[in-house]
C-alpha cells in the first residue's frame, strides 16, 4: 500500500470521507432554460468570501479611532504595498455583493421559489441581504471622511424618528447623543464581529436548506426539467460556478485598478454638508423619498416618521411573503405579485434615477438584463433527454 | 414532552400529590431559568446603551472677529459651540445672525447660500430663511437662534460674541 493510500484510508476512517463523497455524488442541479439564476447565490458568495478575506486583511493596519481611522485608511491607500488594491477590491466587492443579493432575491421573486417547501430559504436570504445593508452602512462610516461622517448622521438620526423606541435607538447606535469616536468604536465592532457573527449563522442556515431542499424547479419549467438529464454538481455545475468566480474575479480587479475607491476628505463634525452628498446607491431610493417628504407633523408624528415606519414595514412584507402570496403556495402561479414585485422594482429604479439625476440606474438595470440573458444562452447545455 | 395522559397516569398510581409538585418543581425551574436569563440581559441592556456623560456647559463663545476672512468672503462660518455647530451669518454690513447649524430634518449641517440669502441643507434639501424659520423641503421645525453681540476692537473691527438666546 503506498504511502498516498494508508494516509487517505486513515483520514477516511476518522472523517467518514466516502460518506460525503457519496452524498456529494449524488447533488444534482435540473436543468432548464431558467437556471443561470442558480449562479446568483453562488457569485453572491463569492463576494462575500472575497469580502471576508479582504476584510481581516485591512483590520492589519486599520485604527478605529475619530483621530486615526482617516489617517490609517490614508496609509493603507498611500503607504502599504498593495494597500490601495486591498481597500479599493473590498469597496467595489461590497458593492457587487448587495448588487448580486439584489438580483439574486429578483430571481427567486419573479420565479416564485420561496414557495413550500422553501419558506425559510426566503427568510433567512431576506435577513442575509438586511445584514449585508448592515455591512454596508457601518463599512461606510469607517474610514472617517466627510461623506461617511454624514451619512452616518443621517442613517442613525432615522431610527431617532421613530415614535417610542426611537431616542433609545439613536443613542445605542451612536454610543451618545453625537456622532463621534464612540459611534466609530460601535461601528467597528458592529462591522467585524457582530454583523459575521449573525451572518455565518444565517448563511449556514440558508446554504443548508439549499443542500436540504435542492435547486426549486420553477412551475413553467418543470416539464423541461423533467425532460432534461440533471447536470451532477461535481464536479460538472461546481466547475461552471468556478468558472463565474474567476470571471468575477477578473472584473473585481479591473474595477479596482481602474476606478481605485476614493478616501475623500476628513471627517470635521463642524463643516456644513458638502453639496450633492448622497449615500450608497442601494440606500438612495430611500434617500430620494426622506427628500420629497415635507417638514409638518400629524397627531403629533413628525412627516418624516411616516416613509421611515413604512420602509421598515415593507421590510417585514419582504419576509413574509412566502405566506401572504398564497396563489404560489397553491399553483406555483401568483402574477398580481409579480406585476407588484415589478412595479416596486420600477419605482426604486425611478427613484434613484431621481437621486443622481442621471438614467444610469436605468441603464444598469437593462444592462444586467441583457448580460443574464446572454449568460443564460451560454449555460443552456447541450439538451439531453433523460 | 412525555405524553400528559401517561404521567397522570403514573402519578395517580403513587398517589394524587405528585402532579401538583411536579407542577411546583417545574414552575420554580421556571423562574429560576427566567431570573437567571433577566440577571444576564439586564446588565448587559444597561451596558450596550450608553452613559450620559456631563459635558461642560457653554453658555457664549468668541467667534472670532468682524474681519474674519472667511465670514468675508463666504458670508457666513460654522462655530464650535461647546459640542453643538452653530452657524454665523453676516446678513449685512454690522447684522450678525447665529442660528444652530444642525438641519432640524436629520441632523446634517446647514450652509449659507450667500447668492440666495438662504440657509440650505445639501443632505435633504431642506430651505431656511434669515431668520431661520424653515420655508421649504423636509425640515419639520425652524433652527434654533442663537443671540450675536459685538464688542469694539478699533477702528471698524469688533469681535463677535454668540451667546444662547
Amino acid at each position: 500500500m503506498s504511502v498516498k493510500n494508508s494516509v487517505a484510508g486513515w483520514l477516511d476512517d476518522r472523517l467518514a470521507l466516502p460518506t460525503i463523497r457519496e452524498v456529494a455524488s449524488h447533488k444534482t442541479v435540473p436543468m432548464h432554460r431558467y437556471m443561470v439564476f442558480y449562479y446568483l447565490g453562488g457569485m453572491t458568495l463569492f463576494f462575500f468570501l472575497i469580502q471576508v478575506c479582504t476584510g481581516i486583511m485591512l483590520m492589519l493596519y486599520y485604527h478605529p479611532s475619530a483621530n486615526e481611522a482617516f489617517e490609517s485608511v490614508e496609509f493603507i491607500m498611500t503607504t502599504v504595498p498593495f494597500g490601495w488594491l486591498i481597500r479599493s477590491i473590498h469597496s467595489w466587492s461590497a458593492n457587487l455583493m448587495v448588487f448580486f443579493a439584489f438580483v439574486h432575491m429578483c430571481s427567486v421573486f419573479f420565479l416564485k421559489s420561496y414557495r413550500p417547501p422553501r419558506e425559510i430559504t426566503w427568510i433567512s436570504g431576506v435577513v442575509l441581504l438586511l445584514l449585508l445593508m448592515g455591512f454596508g452602512f457601518s463599512g461606510y462610516l469607517l474610514p472617517w471622511n466627510q461623506l461617511s461622517f454624514f451619512a452616518t448622521k443621517v442613517g442613525t438620526d432615522i431610527p431617532g424618528v421613530i415614535p417610542g423606541v426611537g431616542p433609545w435607538m439613536l443613542r445605542f447606535l451612536r454610543g451618545g447623543d453625537r456622532v463621534s469616536s464612540a459611534t466609530l468604536s460601535r461601528f467597528y465592532g458592529w462591522h467585524v464581529a457582530i454583523l459575521p457573527a449573525i451572518t455565518f449563522v444565517f448563511l449556514v442556515i440558508h446554504l443548508a436548506l439549499v443542500q436540504m431542499k435542492g435547486m426549486s424547479v420553477p412551475v413553467k419549467a418543470e416539464a423541461e426539467s423533467k425532460q432534461r438529464r440533471p447536470f451532477k454538481f461535481f464536479p460538472d455545475f461546481a466547475l461552471r460556478d468556478l468558472s463565474g468566480w474567476i470571471l468575477a474575479l477578473g472584473v473585481l480587479a479591473a474595477l479596482a485598478a481602474l476606478f481605485p475607491w476614493e478616501l475623500g476628505e476628513k471627517a470635521d463634525p463642524f463643516a456644513p454638508a458638502y453639496a450633492n452628498i448622497r449615500p450608497e446607491w442601494y440606500f438612495i431610493f430611500m434617500f430620494q423619498t426622506l427628500k420629497l417628504v415635507p417638514g409638518g407633523e400629524i397627531l403629533g408624528i413628525e412627516y418624516e416618521a411616516i416613509p421611515i415606519v413604512l420602509f421598515g414595514v415593507a421590510g417585514l412584507f419582504l419576509i413574509l411573503i412566502p405566506f401572504l402570496d398564497r396563489g404560489a403556495a397553491r399553483t406555483g402561479r401568483s402574477p398580481a405579485w409579480s406585476i407588484g414585485g415589478a412595479i416596486a422594482i420600477a419605482a426604486m429604479v425611478i427613484l434613484t434615477c431621481f437621486g443622481y439625476s442621471t438614467l444610469v440606474p436605468l441603464y444598469v438595470v437593462m444592462a444586467t438584463a441583457v448580460l443574464l440573458l446572454i449568460f443564460a444562452f451560454i449555460t443552456r447545455g447541450r439538451k439531453e433527454e433523460r | 414532552m412525555s405524553n400528559p395522559a401517561q404521567d397522570t397516569g403514573h402519578d395517580s398510581g403513587r398517589g394524587g400529590g405528585s402532579l401538583s409538585r411536579r407542577n411546583l418543581i417545574n414552575w420554580f425551574l421556571g423562574t429560576t431559568f427566567g431570573a437567571l436569563i433577566l440577571s444576564i440581559l439586564y446588565p448587559v441592556i444597561r451596558f450596550i446603551t450608553p452613559p450620559r456623560v456631563p459635558e461642560a456647559s457653554t453658555n457664549q463663545v468668541d467667534a472670532g472677529q468682524t474681519d474674519d476672512p472667511e465670514l468675508l468672503q463666504k458670508g457666513f462660518k460654522i462655530i464650535r459651540f461647546g459640542a453643538e455647530p452653530v452657524i454665523l451669518l453676516k446678513a449685512a454690513e454690522n447684522d450678525y445672525r447665529a442660528f444652530s447649524a444642525t438641519c432640524t430634518h436629520l441632523a446634517c449641517i446647514v450652509t449659507y447660500e450667500k447668492a440666495r440669502t438662504r440657509i440650505y441643507c445639501n443632505c435633504h434639501g431642506g430651505v431656511y430663511d434669515m431668520t431661520g424659520r424653515n420655508v421649504a423641503g423636509p425640515p419639520p421645525r425652524p433652527l434654533a437662534p442663537f443671540k450675536v453681540n459685538l464688542v469694539a476692537k478699533g477702528p471698524g473691527v469688533s469681535s463677535i460674541v454668540v451667546s444662547k438666546a
